[in-house]
């Protein structure tokens, strides 16, 4: 199981470093390198270190991000189909941000985009707090977070259909596609607190997620705090998803898919599957960044677009297997 | 010692009490069979007795800080939950963490697993078990937590005759060591022959309390669970089988 995290570690510098040294910009490697760390090169320094480094590192927290909120909320569900996205903090997040580009804000002030996408977040976990209540169970957390999601789907579409200016609304359907194009190291500095506040969070709870492998009340009676398990699972993926949501939209699947992936590989102990969750959704939006790059350098590809079109064939590949395991 | 003090333990669901006034003690030594009709108050009384449920009156257990009460009591509850593909030994091993680490390698894990007859089984994935093999995993795991009294909820529903009466033993076992277990049970017949006190539940109250000679006379069998059975003593132990149903 050691060999699994050293690989993966491993896979996310080559993919960190691979992020770093492809662009449009086709600078060679050594230049790339001499103008990171060393600030030669003139304008090269300005490419490396004011996009390539930024988008690097947001895809490497963004996608961690992703991961380990999904891999949490699996475990604290015990339900391999559970998302981050679930308790409707994304959702929340996307409203935000597209309130901010509507009214002009995003435009006008660069971080009113990523700030309303934070108070979306903020929002929406104060309001599955008030509604799933302090010991409520797994179920009412399941129907709040849908209710939340819900309302803030018909809440973008309202703003989409009330958008006078159709070109507002072109770059809200853009948004929502989920991009790290063109982000700065002010993005960086808003997200990583949050990211990592919130993924030491989720960290901590290994314990805990692994005693609920054998439901509530046994993880009770091995006495683990489930009210506090609770607040940890919400508090954690509201600031972890709610910030990458902010800086690098709505990506899809990379929750989903990669606890799934990574399950069997690490013994299927939800507290192992966090760490490891963590380093494979870093991979994967990684590897899903530098893909937008790669296949379609001109035509700008959305990241959402490609993780939902890689994501969503394996995952039924999985389903397959699985069936067949099973039947 | 006492292990266990429940003193007017009642549990309501809405206004409805569904355990009323209960009270009993569990000391050491002892292996107590609760008994009782569907719907009397088992499942309740157990979790109410640790404090999974909103309680009124006062339980020991309940009282205690949730570390020291998974170091006090361990609990194998009803609904034998196995949510992810874990091997066995990692489950067993789930026992270990209230007293620090979860660790496969601790030699309760590995003791556990040879009382439940299953030392062949460390690396297997549990949920690939059947659900016989599943729930004796289970008892293991709550086994390997080592504490003076185990609180187990149907253990040996669904399990083969040779497993069940394993885990009887196991059971009786614990209490021969001066811990104490209390489980609720439906076979009437493994519980006369395996437990040495004997807790009957009708109604949500306390029926009867005493040996199993004591408790399952023919009128409150007749009373409680509306059948006639046959009860003797032989050399193998008392022997009790229900017959027929008088209702």
């Amino acid at each position: 199981m050691k060999s699994v995290f050293f690989l993966l570690a491993l896979l996310v510098a080559a993919l960190f470093v691979a992020s770093l040294l492809i662009g449009p910009a086709g600078i060679g490697f050594g230049d790339s390198l001499a103008a990171l760390f060393r600030g030669e090169g003139g304008p090269v320094v300005l490419v490396m270190r004011e996009i390539r480094l930024p988008r690097a590192i947001l895809g490497l927290l963004a996608g961690a991000a992703l991961g380990l909120s999904g891999a949490a909320m699996q475990g604290y569900l015990r339900n391999p189909l559970a998302e981050p996205g679930l308790i409707g903090v994304s959702a929340s997040a996307a409203l935000g941000a597209v309130i901010a580009l509507q009214t002009g804000a995003a435009a006008a002030v660069a971080l009113a985009l990523p700030l309303s996408a934070l108070a979306g977040a903020g929002i929406a976990v104060a309001l599955i707090l008030l509604l799933a209540g302090p010991r409520g169970g797994a179920l009412a957390l399941i129907l709040a977070g849908i209710a939340i999601s819900a309302l803030a789907a018909a809440l973008m579409s309202l703003v989409l259909n009330l958008s006078p200016n159709p070109f507002a609304g072109m770059e809200i359907v853009y948004w929502m596609m989920g991009s790290l194009a063109d982000r700065s190291m002010t993005h960086v500095a808003l997200a990583a607190p949050f990211i990592l506040g919130g993924g030491l969070v989720l960290l901590s709870l290994g314990r805990g997620l692994d005693a609920l492998t054998l439901g509530e009340d046994a993880a009770q009676s091995l006495g683990v705090n489930l009210p506090r398990l609770r607040l940890g699972v919400i508090l954690g993926t509201a600031a972890t998803v709610g910030a990458a949501t902010a800086v690098a939209g709505a990506v899809g699947f990379i929750g989903l898919v990669v606890p799934h992936l990574l399950r069997r590989l690490v013994g299927a102990r939800p507290s192992a599957l966090l760490p490891a969750s963590a380093l494979g959704g870093a991979a994967m939006l990684l590897a899903a960044d530098i893909g937008t790059r790669l296949i379609a350098p001109d035509a700008d590809l959305k990241l959402g677009v490609l993780t939902a079109l890689v994501g969503a064939p394996f995952f039924l590949q999985l389903i397959w297997s699985m069936r067949r395991v099973e039947a | 010692m006492t292990l266990m003090a429940l003193d007017a333990l009642t549990v309501r669901r809405g206004t409805r009490p569904v355990l009323d006034g209960v009270t009993l003690r569990v000391d050491e030594g002892e292996f107590v069979g609760l008994l009782g009709p569907n719907g009397a108050g088992k499942t309740s009384l157990l979790r109410g007795a640790l404090g999974l449920l909103p309680i009124g009156g006062h339980s020991s257990l309940a009282a205690l800080a949730p570390g020291a009460r998974a170091r006090a009591a361990a609990f194998l509850p009803q609904g034998r939950e196995i949510a992810w593909p874990v091997s066995v030994e990692t489950l067993v091993a789930l026992g270990r963490a209230p007293h620090g680490a979860a660790d496969p390698g601790h030699p309760a894990v590995a003791l556990a697993l040879a009382r439940m007859g299953l030392d062949g089984y460390r690396g297997r994935i549990a949920t690939a078990l059947s659900g016989g093999e599943q729930a004796r995993v289970l008892i293991a795991r709550a086994l390997a937590q080592e504490t003076p009294l185990l609180i187990a909820d149907e253990p040996v529903a669904g399990l083969d005759p040779e497993a069940q009466i394993r885990a009887m033993q196991v059971f009786a076992g614990l209490a021969g060591e001066g811990r104490a277990v209390i489980a609720s049970i439906h076979d009437l017949g493994l519980a006369a022959r395996h437990c040495s006190r004997l807790i009957l539940l009708h109604r949500g109250r306390l029926a009867a309390d005493g040996t199993p000679r004591e408790v399952l006379t023919e009128v409150r069998l007749a009373e409680v669970f509306g059948i006639r059975g046959f009860h003797a003593e032989t050399p193998d132990g008392p022997v009790f089988q229900p017959l027929g149903v008088i209702r």
